[in-house]
């Protein structure tokens, strides 16, 4: 990675111009389409896109249209990092031959938490063990909205989806959300990441950071979808701040291993007393809905517990020499 | 060299830029062969030694996509975990080379060759051509780049061998040198299309013109991206044969026209229409019923997509009864892939012959020339009396 860091300002941000352009069918409120907005303004030079089936594959390539304004590839769901596997060699060898410009090209390969937590995530272990020079950025919005807001391994505990449904037997989702970048961590990466798009510059920061890698660098983005979360398309922005503030989705990056928070879970981590309850993270959602009925009042409870335990796990992994 | 070993040095020769493989018997040997000439450094290739065949022939796709020479290798269950991106990688037009060793599918599982693996991927949109032995293999995977890469065509493709009769067995290979394979394979070139600004690009990934590659078509485009691979592969059934003829001059050896193959067929009366490695058996069969004045020939499918149904109805125009022997099963259909397709293509002759079908050969069921020499037994019978037995036998079958 390189020891000068990138610096900018919102100026140069608004600066730049768009690589996802406006006209794509994204919802109103999509999390993601702001997330890809934003990622692509840390590009560095000529770069490649390749994208897992979802839905913001196909909001931006509706033939004949496209929102994308740089090289991009789409081939299946399960297989963006191998897209990305293939586009590297192909890169690095012709360029060695002489059959392409004599240039680095950044390799982006972009999936929703199917294409990375489920049927993505062979292929992307074997494309990080064999070292390919790609960032794999994530976006979360904790479930197949594609296809109808079914419940993925990235979907929270208590959420109601269509194939989690809250009935009068079970309250929503039982099982608990894969902890996908410690899986990635486990790989030995030079850099992984976790951000949201409220903290906009430090989401543009950690993109950048995992284009300088050489090698394969992780970045998890939460970005919330207010059609399967069932929340108000004006609150995607307050969702994404509400996730730190409460410690649902802690933000932070490793170096070689090494954690750190970044600065808005830095400051709750400093001032515990305005670490927000997850009550208020949950209630405005409508997936969360039927967990503030007498029945199920003890779920929140339960999650309040688990979050804080995967907190204070947090705070010793980000303290320890030794992580 | 076996089969195997011939095409690695043939892929060796074409100056490939990607191989993306997942190791699988009987194609093993392919990608070990390819693995010790990149070692020592013979070859100015990338090895992706991907987790899967799903990842393997999805690297060749992107990697392709960039613009780059690809190989990838399989077989069996293999080729069944690509079946997804076979049909993704004719869609988006990239012309990966795949070498298949046939191999039977499981349950019950099973090693051996017989062509059910890739008949399964009948109309995945790839050129299928299928080698007779390990000589032809070696030819076919050097004409293949040339094929597949052609800017009418640009269609993947892949050439099938017998697993184990011809991927392991070992047989005299004449090859051409590095120089003459260069030149005739040359390097890839690449279909232009226009961008949104109008301007005339390559088709292939490049920062400097930027394209958007595997959009979604719905309802009003799909079906007009689907009819272009009709086309691509009507440019294809001529290339073949132009390539054909175009090795022959360098190599001094032809394949028949390079779609179908045919052994003393111009007078015969009985005939077998058959893919693969049998049709070498089989002519040893034919020499010895011409000393009896038996008037029987070999028709070898080289070509299985695009099929060759003009120049197959053309050659069977004068045979009474036929026998096609499918190396695959099509449970509950009447009769397999191979003669499904031969007695559709002469439904529209004019004398039409009488055509049966042996299944024949699962996994890897040894047929002897003695028991094969009955099939022609059985077709003399049948043109004598006009009538066949039975449309579809299982041939060397315990029941």
């Amino acid at each position: 990675m390189s020891t000068q860091e990138w610096k900018f300002t919102a100026k140069d941000i608004i600066a730049k111009p768009d690589l996802f352009l406006p006209g794509h069918r994204a919802c109103a409120g999509c999390g993601p389409a702001t997330v890809l907005r934003l990622i692509l303004k840390a590009t560095r030079g000529p770069t490649i896109v390749t994208q897992a089936t979802g839905c913001m594959e196909i909001v931006g390539s509706i033939y004949p249209y496209t929102s994308w304004a740089l090289p991009w590839i789409h081939t299946a769901f399960e297989n963006a990092a191998a897209n990305a596997s293939g586009i590297e060699a192909a890169l690095k060898i012709m360029r060695k031959k002489g059959k392409i410009k004599d240039e680095h090209v950044d390799v982006i390969a972009l999936a929703g938490d199917g294409g990375t937590y489920d049927i993505g995530l062979q292929a992307l272990s074997g494309a990080v063990e064999r070292g390919h020079d790609f960032l794999f950025i994530l976006y979360d919005n904790e479930g197949y909205m594609n296809t109808g807001i079914q419940r993925s391994s990235s979907t929270p505990i208590g959420a109601s989806t269509t194939t989690s449904p809250a009935g009068t037997a079970i309250p929503g989702k039982l099982e608990k959300k894969k902890p996908i970048t410690e899986i990635m961590l486990a790989h030995d990466l030079e850099y992984a990441a976790t951000a949201t798009p409220y903290y906009w510059k430090d989401l543009i920061t950690k993109v950048r950071k995992g284009l300088e890698v050489k090698g394969p660098a992780f970045l998890h983005v939460f970005a919330p979808c207010p059609r399967g979360w069932r929340s108000e398309p004006s609150k995607t922005m307050e969702y994404s701040k509400l996730a730190v503030e409460s410690c649902v989705f802690p933000i932070w990056e490793a170096i070689n291993g090494k954690r750190q928070l970044s600065t808005p879970s830095k400051v709750i981590s400093l001032a515990p007393q305005k670490k927000k309850p997850v009550k208020a993270y949950l209630e405005g959602q409508g997936r969360f809905r039927h967990l503030f009925t007498p029945k199920n009042t003890h779920i929140v409870d339960e999650i309040q517990q688990a979050t804080d335990e995967r907190w204070q796990k947090l705070l010793q992994q980000c303290t320890s020499t030794n992580p | 060299m076996n089969g195997d070993e011939a095409i690695a040095y043939a892929v060796k020769q074409c100056d490939v830029d990607v191989v993306a493989a997942y190791p699988i018997t009987p194609q093993t040997i392919i990608v070990e062969k390819f693995s010790e000439y990149v070692a020592n450094g013979e070859v100015q290739t990338e090895y992706v030694c991907t987790e899967s065949e799903h990842s393997a022939i999805t690297a060749c796709l992107a990697a392709g996509a960039v613009g780059a020479r690809t190989f990838t290798a399989s077989a069996s269950a293999g080729l069944a975990l690509m079946h997804e991106m076979l049909f993704v990688t004719s869609g988006a037009r990239v012309p990966v080379v795949l070498a298949v060793a046939n191999r039977a599918l499981s349950a019950p599982i099973n090693i051996h060759g017989d062509q059910s693996d890739s008949m399964a991927e009948r109309d995945s949109g790839w050129i299928h051509i299928y080698a007779e032995n390990a000589q032809e293999a070696y030819d076919s995977i050097i004409q293949a780049f040339k094929i597949a890469e052609d800017v009418n065509v640009s269609l993947p493709i892949f050439i099938g061998v017998d697993g184990f009769t011809i991927s392991h067995t070992l047989e005299r290979v004449d090859t051409l040198t590095d120089a003459d394979v260069r030149e005739f394979v040359g390097e890839r070139h690449y279909p232009t299309v226009l961008t949104h600004e109008g301007k005339t690009v390559p088709f292939k990934l490049d920062p400097a013109n930027p394209l958007t590659m595997g959009p979604i078509a719905l309802q009003n485009y799909y079906y007009e991206f689907k009819r272009q691979q009709e086309e691509a592969m009507k440019n294809a059934y001529k290339k073949i044969q132009e390539i054909n003829n175009e090795y022959a001059k360098l190599s001094g050896r032809n394949y028949g026209n390079g779609l179908i193959d045919t052994y003393k067929l111009d007078d015969a009366e009985i005939a077998i229409v058959v893919i693969g490695s049998t049709a070498g058996t089989l002519k040893d069969i034919v020499d010895q019923l011409r000393t009896k004045n038996i008037k029987a020939g070999i028709l070898r499918i080289r070509t299985f997509r695009p099929f060759p149904a003009e120049e197959l109805k053309n050659a069977l125009l004068n045979v009474k009864a036929i026998a096609v022997m499918d190396k695959s099963m099509s449970p509950g259909g009447l009769g397999a892939a191979l003669f499904n397709e031969v007695r559709n293509a002469l439904y529209d002759a004019k004398q039409r012959p009488i055509v049966v079908n042996y299944i024949f050969g699962l996994g890897g069921r040894d047929s002897s020339p003695s028991e094969l020499h009955k099939i022609y037994d059985d077709l003399y019978r049948i043109a004598q009396s006009g009538q066949p037995e039975k449309t579809v036998t299982y041939f060397g079958l315990r029941e």
